[in-house]
């Protein structure tokens, strides 16, 4: 066999592996986080003040410095005036007053640091900007829990709707289809602004997929749509967080793929000029 | 005078009547080594290999610098290395990719080596010395990659050390041992470090020369396997079709190196991560060792021996067990010295009995370690398990390149299973996948020697750029 045969082989191979990868990889549906975000200055400062009058209180970012915010186009004395509340200085790490053990005792866990968080909410399943975007709109009111609020994507999580405010009120419609002993079942679940619950079952005929469907109805299409592009701009800046050097990294990146590839350009000639003595 | 009479001139000469090994060493390994001059890309990987071995050195010895190994500050450190270290997040992610390159290019050069049968004779010893390296390789990862000091890191040490609990009677002491505590602590960390920034890269370094002289010495295959040494130039007594190694293939290694360099920052500065595979996810959540992850996985090198691990299952030891005794059967029929034919049918034996009798019966535990082990050892096992007839791919059967593109793709399916969750149907591909992979080496005395061999010429192939 040739070296192309294998060549073509192995690329089959891969192909067939990638075929299994793809059928694996289906889970939860998480809203898409608009990318580009990250490449726009406005709205990380945007992030950046969000981030530091909502999050800030009871999650800390102790890896991250003050004066990192200069990579989003941020001086020293606008970090100082505009977004850092406490007495605490440019060149301080974002660290929280409340205590680890208080917020054991108040909310049952301790917030998670969120330096990091948009890199450790990726799974192979979804990414973490879009987890982290479909998350923080994915609050509502359900009476049944201690806070008074429920998400579609982490049920149960000890954190309220922070942001409840700028979202405003909405009603939520969760459908399920669901196999039970008598067979299968349409489950509509709506919960009102105050989060009482009303349910109702549909048996169905047949043998559909287990499915799970959202719906909210905010009463304001406005304040929705700018409450959405605000979340927007919050996650653009927990990933900016995440690896602050990313973007210098990349545009560096470029420059260096081209000096290699021109290298590469210069070798080959190289090479070339030595090996015409090898018959 | 004592002084050697030296060739050259100038401060070269003044050295080289000092110290004659210089420039007679540079010329063995160098500018008179002869290499075949029909090497191809498969040839370009051990080089590369070398080149992935220093860059870990310097990216380690800049990280050394400013990393802490203290259960405490590990996670911290990396991330201060990342943000506050001027340069430093170059370094780390030189150092994160140049770690599953590692991998891809010797996992390529292994390839190399069973395509064209460079472990054949006259070169045991190298592909030995390559096995060992191998092993290190695997050694110096697992070490390192507890230093992150993540979840991943943390819950992968403790599945790892926890494998060697399954060895009987000493096994869980043993496991303590290792961590030096109960549980993967600082005191494991400390010692993880240490093996990794100095014990196994020493031996590392030891076992790189070793290959290096041990390849010298017999001189390098080819993708002919021809024996290139067996045609000399009468005049200068150098074989035909050798070329000086410089500066024949050190310009050809220069341009491979652009093209591997290509590949290697276009990951490390587009996608360090690669998908979560060469960095975990996980390992962004900082060690808690009060909370075990859902789904624990190896990187992507180790994960084809994990899934391994994970098909020996209660069920799948009575398959096991059969195929040990059909694999003594086979033995027994094939050998011909009675001692040798007896000698395996009592090991066999022996080992069917441990596995469905006794204080090990069934352990699915320990026989996964056994076969773990044994999925990378084998390795050590093919200059003598191979019995073709000619060593390149070249000369053999169409089918034996087909059995050895099947076994990649059992390694890589074996790979990706690894890293997924374990589902019922997950478990029985990986079975199955384990079975094919031993079978390709166990049965490789009879396969390697079947079908229509093609005759090898005298010469290598060789076509003028």
């Amino acid at each position: 066999m040739t070296m192309r045969k294998l060549f073509i082989s192995l690329l089959v191979a891969g192909a067939a592996l990638w075929g299994i990868a793809a059928h694996a990889a289906k889970g939860i549906h998480m809203d898409p986080f608009p990318h580009e975000r990250l490449k726009d200055l406005p709205s990380l400062q945007n992030g950046a003040r969000l981030f530091s009058n909502y999050c800030l209180t009871c999650h800390g970012a102790s890896l991250m410095r003050w004066n990192r915010l200069r990579d989003v186009g941020l001086d020293d004395k606008q970090i100082k005036d505009f977004l850092i509340l406490g007495t605490q200085k440019v060149g301080d790490v974002m660290t929280v007053a409340m205590r680890p053990a208080d917020a054991k005792a108040w909310f049952g866990k301790a917030p998670p640091d969120l330096s990091v968080i948009a890199r450790a909410r990726t799974s192979f399943e979804y990414s973490g900007p879009d987890y982290l975007f479909t998350f923080l709109r994915g609050f509502y009111r359900d009476a049944s829990t201690p806070t008074g609020w429920n998400n579609i994507a982490s049920p149960n999580i000890a954190m309220p709707h922070v942001l409840w405010e700028r979202q405003g009120p909405r009603e939520t419609t969760i459908e399920r289809v669901v196999h039970t002993d008598k067979g299968a079942a349409r489950v509509e679940t709506v919960y009102d602004q105050n989060g009482v619950a009303t349910s109702s079952t549909t048996p169905i005929a047949g043998h559909p997929e287990e499915a799970l469907d959202v719906s909210f109805k905010g009463a304001d299409a406005q304040r929705v749509r700018e409450f959405d592009s605000d979340v927007a701009d919050l996650v653009a800046y927990l990933v900016f967080m995440t690896d602050p050097s990313a973007a210098t990294r990349v545009s560096i990146g470029v420059w260096v793929l081209l000096f290699v590839a021109l290298f590469a350009v210069f070798a080959a000639w190289l090479n070339r000029t030595y090996w015409r003595d090898v018959h | 005078m004592g002084l050697h009479k030296s060739e050259y001139k100038g401060l070269l000469g003044w050295i080289d009547a000092r110290m004659p090994t210089l420039m007679s060493e540079y010329k063995k390994h160098m500018s008179e080594y002869y290499a075949p001059k029909n090497f191809n890309f498969w040839y370009y990987f051990g080089g590369f290999a070398l080149v992935v071995l220093v860059i870990q050195i310097v990216t380690g010895i800049f990280l050394v610098m400013h990393y802490k190994p203290d259960a405490r500050f590990a996670f911290e450190s990396v991330e201060y290395i990342m943000r506050d270290v001027p340069g430093g997040w170059f370094i780390r992610y030189m150092h994160s990719t140049g770690a599953s390159f590692f991998f891809i290019v010797v996992y390529m050069h292994m390839f190399r080596g069973l395509l064209y049968g460079s472990y054949r004779k006259p070169r045991e010893l190298v592909w030995i010395f390559g096995c060992l390296i191998f092993l290190c390789l695997m050694g110096e990862a697992f070490f390192g990659y507890l230093l992150p000091w993540g979840q991943m890191s943390y819950w992968g040490a403790q599945v790892i050390v926890n494998l060697f609990g399954a060895i009987p009677l000493i096994g869980p002491d043993l496991a303590i041992w290792i961590r030096g505590d109960y549980v993967v602590s600082d005191a494991t960390l400390n010692r993880f470090f240490s093996f990794h920034v100095i014990a196994i890269p020493l031996v590392l370094l030891g076992l790189v020369v070793a290959h290096i002289l041990a390849l010298h010495d017999v001189g390098s295959n080819n993708p002919d396997g021809v024996e290139i040494k067996d045609k000399l130039d009468p005049r200068t007594g150098r074989p035909l079709d050798g070329i000086p190694f410089h500066p024949y293939y050190t310009v050809h290694d220069v341009f491979g190196l652009a093209l591997f360099l290509l590949a290697f920052f276009a990951i490390m500065f587009l996608a360090p991560e690669l998908g979560g595979y060469f960095l975990e996810w996980n390992n962004f959540i900082p060690a808690d060792p009060l909370t075990t992850p859902p789904h624990i996985a190896p990187v992507w090198y180790f994960t084809p021996y994990y899934s391994i691990l994970r098909a020996t299952t209660e069920d799948f030891m009575w398959v096991l067990a059969a195929g040990v005794a059909a694999y003594a059967i086979l033995l027994f029929l094939a050998l011909r010295r009675p001692a040798a034919k007896y000698a395996t049918l009592i090991v066999a034996l022996v080992v069917v009995a441990l596995m469905i009798g006794g204080p090990l019966k069934l352990d699915p535990k320990f026989w996964g370690v056994v076969l773990m082990g044994l999925s990378v050892v084998i390795f050590f096992t093919l200059p003598w398990i191979d019995q073709a007839p000619v060593k390149s791919m070249r000369y053999r059967p169409a089918w034996h390149l087909g059995l050895l593109i099947a076994f990649v793709l059992v390694f890589f399916i074996l790979g990706f299973l690894g890293t997924q969750q374990p589902t019922p149907f997950y478990t029985y591909i990986a079975q199955a996948c384990t079975l094919l992979y031993f079978s390709f080496f166990f049965l490789m005395p009879w396969w390697s020697r079947a079908g229509g061999f093609k005759p090898v010429p005298d010469r290598v192939r060789f076509a003028a750029h």
